[in-house]
């Protein structure tokens, strides 16, 4: 790699670290607006007054905003995230959990829908107009228009209660066997896929189609190519730029967004326990976890322009 | 002029026609949004033609009414957040430096805010209404538009006519909407069909969250939830907007497609 | 984005989560262990799937605010004294015996020997007095800190537990009956959260807001409970995934079965559901003491507005009863059936709203679905009447997400739920006493005041009803609680389940349905 280009990537990624403090700033200040403490939150209508006063002393609540930041922040350097308010348990270890399943869940469903849209995406363009083309299009923009919970209720109706194929619970535990897991996972595998994949396939269409028109195309085309060696090898890496953007974008939403899925089919992720903090105010709960929400956003968008730059030779080598 | 290909047509058809029976909702809907005239989840009738929603209310009314609601603040958020997302990224891209880094980079701070930390604290601090809902939904999604325009526009921006157009000293202006913009449209207009799908829906979210539509009014996304329960049991009162979604996704999108089509052949001889 | 609208809804449990018995007061009405007929089989592994269930939960009784921990609490640990299936009998669990003395002032209780902790210590009188002493100090955050109140003393002598009370009260023994008050190897003081108790199933696998885990625990004192080898929660918040959970097989047993589709979903095979005429009650409360609810002519006609019969047959599919303004139905012992019930009267409605002399400015009532399952519905409905009656009433939906703390007790016009208590007394204390912290139509009636202390220190039950009676007369007519029904407990079982019965003060009989049911 040039020595720019690395210079380059050196400094977006320290751009990134401190886009990560700049981001655990605003979370912060967001838990400190947000209406409602913890500790009225935790205990709900059972809270008397005296339940409350010693619940919101014990959890610290009444030291100033500042000081319990920059002591969760000092936590966070070292690896540790403290302990929830809400029912005491360690964030790191409920954390690491939920986090591998959470990747775990968004590894296949990447693996399944971004290959296959890309490809899907292709085809549309080779059968531009045509019935494929109009079939993709059609069956994608519907999967995409319909509530998520919608589809995940029709596949789990017709897989796991009618057919009884799959187990209608996706719980995996830590003494399943890898297949059995994958098994576990397969339902709303299948229903991440469908929600994911209009995006991607109509922009993979969509910024092929715009590369088409330009000149080196019409060369490429003159010279005799075959249509899909000029999709795929010319027109395609062209493309690339607004595609990544999509699909980094997509994928970030398997990792941060799936909590419909998760709490359809019982899948012991991220997005239900940030929910759970959220409204329990757990505020150190919401930091850790809106943080590695945050780091997602912030690697995802980060690779996307990397990627950018090293797919186009014009910005690879800036006059 | 090209003759409109058939399935444009299908998309005008269709599209025009929700978009007729939201203004004439009053004229259209047999019912009122909120009245109940009947019993839990009837049956398509006679006099219900697409049968009762969950409280007994008759769901073609509420249907035409919630796309009232529904086609309007999905609109109005997809063209905010376009038009802002859109020139903010290609001013970027054109001006370039130290204001397009720190640009970039505030956008990208905002996206990871996770939505619904966003949503409650915005929430806390504004009053709910219809304008407060379209601009929170407008620039969430500016973000989104603001990343993908600017990464297709990167690209515009170094080819040979755009750097010849620099050399004859054009204003940033011109170069933003005569060079960048009709070649990054066909990607944008791709995005702009989508992204109006996802408004659709996310209002839904937002006013299960208390930020969106009240009760009794109700949009598209809304119904569905209104009326999830019975699905499992073959009850079609949540179907029936899911479908309605989809085929307005449908044929949004057909246009989407045509008009992109149209602007392909627009740029055709420029870069020659 | 992220969707909050499958939440449960972690107050709407509690009162039938801490609702005990009703009670004849100060009798002494007695039964031994629960019995069931035919021979129970042992065995098998039984699978809860459950609504109500948060990654916050924490197992420490103490804490437990949601479904799923109220019943993990029951699983693994044992309280003082259960109420019967009859819902007014108390059932001796790990007290063996108890006596009042001092007029009801001083209670007696001895506690059980020979029962054993998971841990393999030895259960003590000691034990209890610490479970108390740390649901009643004054660091507790305990849910059932309220039931604690009025408590002067505790001691222990050998294995008699006993209790001074400030005032007398004859309902003492069914307050402990509080699933919370499960009783803890010294009080839990040591490790609240670590679920060790004396209960049928010891934990064995704890993962908050996904599932728990036991097995039987093998020195369990007593051979007619807890007759499965395991026992698994598995926490399924989505009402449709919960049916599919049932249906598919992979549980036996689910909770709230949403009234909607409980009679399409009974008809699957292989599944029954069972229900629960209880306490509970969905209600919209107005502040009485924030304009323009502090007219009572404008409290009426919104009482008079409200069509219970079709919030009952519409939100609730006809599974619960409608309700009469006050939080008392026959569920509760000493109840008053004299009391008329409010008719839906748009006339009078009408009036009283003339008479109020309202401006016409909306009055708005806040509500999220939050407060009860179909809140929106009947506000909707609500709605519909009130505005035929010339009320200009406007719904503001909340935000799920914060509704107990920043729109309940807040807002002067909301949607709420309560489950009830244990007995009336109880009920009147804790929300509509003018000091009471839940409060929540900041009801202050002197007379009302006085009658309720006056009926407390009362030992003669018809007197006492008397009394009861006029109280639910005066929140009736100047309350500010619009009551228009009560909610049934809605179970579904796989059809092998056997041994279920109802008990009106919980949900699956009353949290013990993984202790008294068994596979046939």
């Amino acid at each position: 790699m040039p020595r720019h280009l690395v210079k380059l990537v050196a400094q977006r990624i320290a751009l990134g670290i401190l886009l990560l403090f700049a981001s655990s700033v605003l979370i912060f200040a967001g838990t400190q607006i947000l209406p409602g403490d913890v500790a009225q939150s935790i205990l709900g209508q059972s809270a008397t007054p005296e339940a409350l006063a010693n619940l919101r002393k014990e959890l610290g609540l009444n030291e100033p905003a500042i000081s319990r930041y920059l002591s969760w922040l000092g936590g966070v350097l070292q690896g540790d995230l403290g302990t929830a308010l809400s029912n005491g348990a360690s964030i790191t270890d409920s954390i690491l959990k939920r986090l591998d399943n959470t990747l775990f869940l968004a590894f296949w469903a990447a693996l399944f829908s971004v290959p296959l849209s890309i490809f899907l995406g292709l085809i549309s363009v080779l059968y531009r107009n045509k019935w494929p083309d109009r079939l993709i299009s059609a069956v994608s923009l519907s999967t995409i228009s319909v509530p998520e919970f919608i589809i995940g209720y029709v596949i789990l109706f017709v897989l796991a209660v009618q057919l009884q194929w799959l187990p209608s619970v996706s719980l995996i535990t830590n003494d399943m066997g890898f297949f059995e897991k994958l098994g576990a996972i397969l339902m709303p595998v299948i229903v991440l896929t469908f929600v994911v994949m209009a995006h991607m396939m109509r922009m993979t269409r969509a910024a092929i189609l715009n590369v088409m028109e330009s000149a080196y195309i019409e060369t490429a085309e003159l010279k005799g190519l075959s249509a899909f060696n000029v999709i795929f090898s010319h027109a395609f890496p062209n493309a690339i730029s607004p595609i990544v953007n999509v699909v980094m974008l997509n994928l970030a939403y398997l990792v941060v967004g799936v909590v419909v899925v998760e709490v359809v089919f019982v899948y012991p992720g991220m997005g239900q326990y940030l929910v759970d903090h959220v409204s329990k105010r757990d505020i150190p709960v919401v930091q850790s976890a809106g943080l590695i929400f945050a780091s997602v956003y912030i690697t995802m968008n980060m690779l996307a322009d990397i990627i950018a730059i090293v797919a186009n030779p014009r910005l690879r080598h800036p006059k | 002029m090209k003759r409109i290909p058939l399935s444009a047509l299908i998309g005008l058809f269709i599209t025009s026609l929700f978009l007729l029976s939201a203004i004439f909702a009053d004229f259209l809907a047999p019912y009122g949004v909120a009245e109940v005239v009947g019993d839990v989840w009837e049956p398509a009738s006679d006099r219900f033609l697409l049968g009762t929603d969950s409280i007994g209310r008759d769901l073609l009314s509420r249907m035409i009414y919630g796309g009232q609601v529904t086609i309007f603040v999905a609109l109005t958020a997809t063209a905010l957040s376009f038009s802002l997302g859109t020139s903010l990224a290609l001013i970027a891209v054109v001006v370039g430096g130290w204001f397009d880094m720190a640009l970039s980079r505030f956008i990208d701070l905002i996206m990871s805010i996770p939505t619904l930390i966003f949503a409650l604290v915005v929430l806390s601090v504004v009053p709910a209404n219809l304008v407060t809902l379209i601009l929170v939904m407008g620039l969430l999604d500016v973000t989104r538009v603001y990343r993908l325009a600017r990464a297709v526009a990167v690209d515009i921006n170094v080819m040979d006519y755009v750097e010849a157009a620099r050399l004859r000293g054009e204003q940033t202006v011109w170069i933003v909407f005569r060079e960048i913009l009709p070649n990054a449209l066909s990607p944008l207009v791709a995005e702009l069909g989508l992204r109006f799908i996802f408004m659709v829906l996310f209002l839904s979210t937002l006013s299960f969250l208390g930020l969106g539509i009240q009760p009794p009014a109700a949009d598209w996304g809304g119904i569905v939830k209104e009326n999830k329960e019975g699905l499992i049991y073959g009850i079609s009162a949540a179907l029936i907007p899911a479908i309605a979604i989809a085929a307005l996704a449908i044929s949004v999108n057909l246009v989407a497609d045509w008009v992109l089509s149209k602007t392909t052949s627009l740029k055709g001889g420029r870069n020659g | 984005m992220s969707d909050i609208s499958f939440k449960m809804n972690r107050r709407s449990f509690l009162g039938h989560a801490g609702a005990a018995g009703a009670a004849v007061a100060g009798s002494t009405l007695i039964t031994g262990p629960a019995f069931s007929a035919g021979t129970p089989k042992k065995g098998g592994n039984f699978i809860m799937g459950l609504k109500g269930g948060e990654s916050t939960n924490s197992l420490d009784p103490a804490l437990s605010t949601s479904h799923v921990t109220y019943q993990a609490v029951r699983a693994y640990s044992e309280t003082l004294l259960n109420v019967g299936q009859d819902g007014s009998s108390l059932e001796y669990r790990l007290a063996e015996s108890f006596e009042p003395a001092n007029g009801g002032q001083t209670w007696h209780f001895k506690i059980r020997k020979g029962v054993k902790f998971h841990n393999g210590q030895e259960l003590t009188a000691n034990d209890v007095l610490k479970t108390m002493e740390r649901h009643s100090n004054d660091e507790t955050k305990s849910g059932a800190l309220g039931v604690m109140r009025g408590i002067e003393s505790m001691s222990v002598d050998g294995d008699i537990f006993t209790v001074n009370l400030t005032t007398p009260n004859a309902d003492l023994p069914h307050l402990l009956t509080d699933y919370h008050l499960g009783i803890q190897p010294n009080g839990g003081f040591d490790n609240p959260a670590e679920g060790v108790g004396t209960g049928p199933y010891r934990v064995v696998a704890e993962e908050p807001g996904v599932r728990y885990a036991f097995e039987k625990f093998d020195d369990y004192w007593d051979d007619s409970r807890g007759h499965y080898d395991k026992h698994e929660i598995i926490v399924i918040n989505d009402d449709a995934a919960r049916a599919a959970a049932l249906q598919s097989g992979q549980v036996q047993c689910i909770n709230i079965v949403p009234p909607k589709t409980a009679k399409l979903f009974s008809r699957a095979p292989n599944v029954k559901i069972e229900t629960t005429s209880g306490k509970g009650h969905y209600i919209f409360v107005m502040h009485t003491d924030t304009a323009p609810f502090d007219n009572k002519d404008l409290r009426l006609a919104l009482k008079y507005a409200v069509n219970r019969a079709e919030l009952v047959q519409k939100v609730l599919s006809g599974y619960g009863e409608v309700g009469n303004d006050t939080p008392i139905n026959s569920a509760y012992n000493l109840y008053d059936d004299s009391l008329p019930q409010r008719e839906f009267d748009l006339e009078k409605a009408a009036e009283h709203y003339k008479k109020s002399g309202h401006d016409g400015s909306p009055i708005v009532l806040h509500v999220s679905d939050v407060a009860f399952a179909g809140a929106l519905d009947a506000a909707q409905l609500f709605q519909q009447s009130a505005q035929a009656a010339g009320i200009p009433l406007e719904l503001k939906r909340e935000p799920a997400d914060g509704y107990w703390s920043e729109v309940w007790n807040k807002k002067p016009f909301c949607a709420s739920y309560w489950g009830g208590r244990a007995v009336q007394d109880l009920m009147w204390s804790v929300g509509y006493l003018s000091t009471a912290d839940w409060n929540d139509t900041n009801f202050n009636n002197p007379e009302f005041d006085e009658l309720l202390l006056e009926a407390r220190a009362e030992l003669d039950q018809a007197k006492r009803k008397e009394i009861y009676a006029k109280m639910a007369r005066i929140v009736n007519e100047e309350g500010g609680i619009i009551n228009p029904m009560f909610n049934q407990f809605i179970d579904g079982l796989a059809q092998n389940v056997t041994g279920w019965h109802s008990n009106p003060n919980g949900n699956l009989m009353n949290g013990f349905i993984a202790s008294l049911t068994w596979f046939e």
